[in-house]
């Protein structure tokens, strides 16, 4: 796992994470609309999103997409991957453009990955060629139900 | 537990209606990010030869439409020190999973909660609850007041953590 000391984060940095998690106005200025709730100016609140792009607590800005609701396939799968064959595998399964993200986890099914496809169809053809590449099973755990809250974790 | 008839989540599998193509080239224009400076939208016009109005009209259509969940800050968890990532996953009974299930995503320290289908014998849970924690430790806590909730109708659970982080990619559409 990735070790690394967070960096450091003054009050107005979590205000700005906290507040900002939605809800980006869709006015001419937005930045310049938003900046005085922070005591800060248009320039200094871009300013400030951009050191916290840069130094990477934000992953991003902008907006967050449904990503089923933009007409593509999205899947959860898991694999039982021997040790010995775990990164020949990884090697393999990452290598479709098609998976977003792959985690190795601690259990039995150690290889968790998510494929997001532009066509639906895709999807089952992208995990049968996984299976035939890796001659191993691949479990299909797609989304039935979706209990979703915003996320919403404090700064 | 008797699950009255409330008003769902449309799931994933109902069909979607086709993207307009200039929604499209606006999502593949700002899927890695807004623009940072003064007028994003005017940016994004001039990029996609729409006007600055057209660009705020379409991003709040697709707000409205649930394409869009929300235009904010997204949070890098690691960097914010919640680095103990655990996949919660359980057995709940077929009757009370949905209403369980929004219980469950409504509690503070869950990101996202989904119900799956089982694949028995090798995989018998159906719900997915993803805890976010600074600790081992504390995501067992909150394992533990998820099963609290859950009591009964959850048969079995499970968590699983991330040992590594083999490819992140973000979402990518060609525009």
């Amino acid at each position: 796992m990735e070790t690394r000391t967070p960096p450091r984060l003054d009050a107005i940095d979590r205000q700005i994470i906290n507040d900002l998690h939605g809800g980006f106005p869709l006015s001419e200025r937005p930045f310049a609309a938003l900046a005085p709730g922070f005591g800060l100016t248009e320039e200094a609140l871009i300013a400030r999103l951009e050191r916290l792009l840069q130094d990477r607590v934000l992953s991003r800005f902008g907006p967050l997409f449904h990503a089923e609701r933009l007409g593509g396939g999205l899947t959860l799968a898991a694999m039982q991957v021997p040790a010995a064959r775990f990164e020949a595998v990884a090697e393999i399964v990452n290598g479709f453009p098609e998976v977003a993200h792959n985690y190795a986890r601690d259990h039995a099914l150690n290889m968790w990955f998510v494929v997001a496809t532009e066509k639906p169809e895709r999807v089952a053809e992208v995990l049968q060629e996984i299976e035939q590449a890796t001659d191993l099973e691949v479990l299909n755990l797609p989304k039935e139900e979706e209990y979703f809250l915003e996320l919403r974790l404090q700064a | 537990m008797t699950a009255a008839p409330q008003r769902q989540e449309r799931a994933s599998t109902e069909p979607v209606e086709p993207i307009d193509p200039i929604d499209r080239r606006l999502i593949a224009a700002t899927q890695s990010g807004l623009p940072l400076v003064p007028r994003p939208y005017r940016a994004l016009a001039d990029g996609l030869g729409l006007s600055e109005r057209e660009v705020a009209a379409r991003l709040g259509a697709l707000l409205e439409a649930g394409i869009i969940r929300r235009i904010g800050a997204v949070p890098n968890h690691y960097a914010l020190g919640y680095s103990a990532n655990g996949m919660s996953v359980w057995d709940i009974d077929d009757e009370a999973v949905s209403a369980l299930g929004r219980r469950i995503g409504a509690l503070d320290f869950v990101t996202h909660c989904y119900r799956r289908p089982r694949r028995p014998p090798v995989w018998p849970y159906n719900l997915f609850a993803m805890v976010h924690a600074r600790s081992r430790d504390e995501v067992a806590d909150h394992v533990a007041r998820i099963a609290a909730l859950a009591g009964t109708a959850a048969r079995a659970h499970d968590v699983l953590y991330s040992t590594r982080i083999l490819k992140k990619t973000g979402l990518r559409l060609t525009g």
